[in-house]
């Protein structure tokens, strides 16, 4: 019998999303915004797009997020055996790789962009991108979803190796901010957090209260003309 | 083997009521009559040893190799049947290539010998096959350092810093216990593996009148009668498993024979 | 008979599975063939995270390959420092341009077999014959291209590349193959890539030099491209406006 795949999948529910991870000094911050959506409806406004995979391994997804739900939990599943058998928690590698094959060879059945970060003993904070075709690419600091191209140049001038903690907590709080507001698709809260040697630590930013960047100082209501001198528009007024 | 003949030794799936599985017990047999395989973990990385007799004057030197490479990082010796040898290093080199495929790194040694020992064991329990008849020594260096294991035909493993099985391991574990193995180096434990298999050798009553000859008087004509065997990993091979190279194995070898000329 | 119900025919209602069996039971061998290329392998039809166009030539010492460092994402600079020339064993040496999980995957295949190859412990390695033929029969690749078609050369170049920078390397190298020096080899290779680098909106100034020898294979770190373009200063709209 024939199913059309792409009727299954229509309405699907959707990550359209801004998420980021960036490496550090002592570890690697993961960050997220929290919109989820159908179309243009916002099914949920407060999700958890940080998933734990380890003790010290964390993802971010976009794409669909049935999918990527799925092969969070299959690598989770695959790390958890893979600590039984080998004594000892894997790397952030050995995770990504997991990722990395789950997503190439399904690549005709999946929307997954996927970034994961964490600390292992072996070589310490490592951020690895996996993105939609399933390639997998390390990097210093990655950003994905559909808000991420807003803000590519906000990171290329603003990342600098070696930050401390609270500037890469602040980088990525901004990032995310900027991505948000510009980006439909993406939206609410931001949700961090700061994986180091020491643990796992929650960062929490409500939505209402971003950091603020450039919004328009006002409201102009015609062509080169400042509110004052030409008198507002009247609601139903025809124009001259 | 007291219950020889009883009819609990027919099968790897009968016990014999005092518990044993004799068809392992006679796996072992087959691997205490055969050429001593040696391995020695050392400061840098591993050596693999083999003396193996050569039992027409037909065969191509260096044919039949005991000593195999299972991945770029790992060598197995075998000792036994050396048809059941190579099937359990094809079985190696499977895992090896299963793990890569999963998590794109090097397997750790001690993944692979768990996962032969896996292997081996399952041999133990059914009726309709019978266990290996080959001890497995299994050296390597994988991110925690070099490690060194020996794989029973039960399917028992055990980690090792020195490891000697065959007929002549007692003598050679005796040996081995004389060696300061964390201190010393790959190059060093070469001339030491070389020198262990000359003297388990000479020790052997059955070959050691034939031998003596060989060793001491270098008559040509019978020293092919026995060929060794030798492999090394360390930093000295970038950490790929490789047989000695041709000048270093012949160095070893002659020093082996002089030190042993020395002693007699 | 066969018991399962969806292979009983299309129900009334077919358009999405009636009897509520998908996907849960489907099992693909009920399903009818779709074509007589059903059972075939296909790989990616649509390539996402790309690289750009491959060149390589002969010259006195050996073969000279380079690309440049970056995978695109569309027309996305995505990941800017990218290898994309890859050793296999000490005597060869593969680039690609297209898909970069595609190249991943290949290399991590070939990585395999050369373990094979180094386990059996024979002497024997890989050389580039060998692989080129591998390539051709597992994939599409050595010289690019989907359909499987493949070919040797002494200037070889893909995507982009083929279009721009082969009729400058024919021209440079065919005939000179056993007397060009590698620092000749480098500029025409360098020449090839500045003019890519002008022409190719998918391209990078940032690149790779690579060369298989009789010393074996090198790649170089990633180099900068000589640019020009004071050039440009003084032009002026774009005809006979002079201000």
């Amino acid at each position: 019998m024939q199913v059309d795949i792409s009727r299954l999948k229509a309405g699907e529910v959707n990550l359209g999303t801004s998420i980021m991870a960036v490496q550090f000094k002592d570890g690697v911050i993961v960050g997220a915004d929290s919109r989820t959506t159908t179309g243009s409806y916002i099914a949920n406004r407060v999700t958890d797009k940080l998933t734990h995979i380890h003790d010290r391994i964390y993802c971010c997804r976009s794409g669909s997020a049935a999918d990527t739900q799925a092969i969070a939990d299959m690598v989770h599943y695959n790390l958890q055996m893979y600590t039984q058998t080998s004594g000892g928690p894997p790397t952030v590698h050995t995770a990504a790789s997991i990722f990395n094959q789950f997503c190439y060879e399904n690549k005709d059945a999946l929307s997954a962009g996927i970034i994961v970060g964490g600390w292992d003993k072996e070589v310490g904070p490592s951020v690895y991108n996996i993105p939609l075709g399933g390639g997998l690419f390390r990097q210093p600091w990655a950003i994905g979803g559909s808000g991420s191209t807003y803000v590519y140049g906000y990171c290329d001038a603003t990342y600098k190796d070696g930050m401390s903690k609270e500037e890469t907590v602040e980088f990525v709080k901004n990032t995310l901010a900027l991505a948000m507001s510009r980006d439909g698709s993406s939206g609410g809260v931001i949700r961090m957090c700061v994986i180091t040697e020491e643990g796992v630590e929650r960062v929490f930013i409500p939505g209402n209260e971003l950091p603020k960047f450039w919004e328009g100082d006002e409201v102009l209501t015609g062509l080169g003309k400042k509110r004052g001198v030409v008198p507002a528009a009247e609601p139903m007024a025809v124009e001259a | 083997m007291t219950s020889i003949g009883t009819g609990y030794d027919l099968s790897a799936s009968t016990y014999s009521p005092d518990g044993r599985i004799f068809q392992v017990e006679y796996a072992n047999k087959a691997v205490e009559n055969s050429g001593t395989a040696i391995g020695l973990r050392v400061k840098d990385g591993v050596v693999l040893a083999v003396e193996k007799l050569v039992h027409s004057k037909l065969l191509v030197p260096e044919a039949n190799r005991r000593i195999q490479t299972v991945e770029r990082h790992v060598g197995v010796a075998t000792t036994g049947l050396l048809a059941d040898g190579r099937n359990l290093a094809n079985r190696v080199r499977d895992e090896a290539s299963n793990y890569r495929s999963l998590y794109r790194s090097p397997p750790p040694i001690k993944e692979l010998v768990s996962r032969l020992s896996m292997y081996v064991q399952v041999y133990t329990l059914h009726s309709s096959v019978r266990p290996f008849g080959c001890s497995t020594i299994l050296g390597g260096i994988d991110e925690k350092g070099p490690g060194l294991f020996v794989i029973e035909p039960s399917g028992v493993s055990y980690g090792y810093h020195g490891a000697a099985v065959g007929k002549g391991r007692q003598l050679a574990k005796t040996e081995l216990e004389k060696l300061k193995l964390s201190e010393i180096s790959t190059r060093e434990a070469v001339f030491e593996a070389a020198r262990m298999q000359v003297i388990v050798l000479l020790d052997d009553p059955v070959v050691n009148l034939h031998l003596f000859s060989i060793h001491l008087v270098h008559d040509d004509a019978k020293e092919k009668d026995f060929e060794l065997e030798l492999s090394w990993i360390g930093d000295e091979t970038n950490g790929l498993h490789l047989p000695v190279p041709k000048d270093l194995f012949e160095e070893a070898d002659r020093k082996a024979k002089e030190a042993l000329e020395n002693f007699e | 008979m066969d018991h399962f119900p969806t292979s009983w025919g299309r129900p009334r209602n077919d358009a999405i599975d009636a009897f509520n069996t998908y996907p849960l039971h489907q099992r693909p061998h009920h399903a009818p063939k779709q074509d007589v290329f059903a059972d075939g392998v296909q790989h990616t039809q649509q390539p996402i995270v790309t690289g750009t166009s491959i060149l390589a030539f002969h010259y006195k010492d050996g073969i000279m390959m380079a690309a440049d460092t970056l995978a695109s994402y569309g027309s996305l600079a995505r990941f800017k420092s990218i290898q994309r020339l890859h050793a296999v064993g000490s005597r060869t040496i593969i680039g690609a341009s297209g898909d970069m999980s595609d190249f991943q995957y290949i290399q991590t295949q070939l990585d395999q077999v050369s373990i094979d190859e180094f386990t059996a412990s024979d002497g024997h390695e890989l050389g580039p014959a060998e692989v080129h033929e591998y390539l051709s029969r597992t994939m599409f690749l050595a010289y690019v291209d989907l359909l499987g078609t493949t070919y040797s050369a002494t200037t070889i170049a893909t995507g982009f590349g083929a279009h721009i920078a082969i009729p400058l390397l024919r021209s440079a190298v065919e005939g000179k193959e056993n007397d060009l020096t590698e620092e000749q080899a480098r500029e025409i290779m360098t020449t090839a890539l500045r003019v890519l680098f002008y022409r190719d909106a998918r391209s990078l100034d940032k690149y790779q030099i690579a060369t298989v020898t009789d010393a074996g294979v090198n790649i170089s770190e990633p180099l900068k491209l000589e640019t020009s373009w004071s050039f440009a200063e003084g032009i002026r709209g774009y005809g006979s406006q002079t201000q």
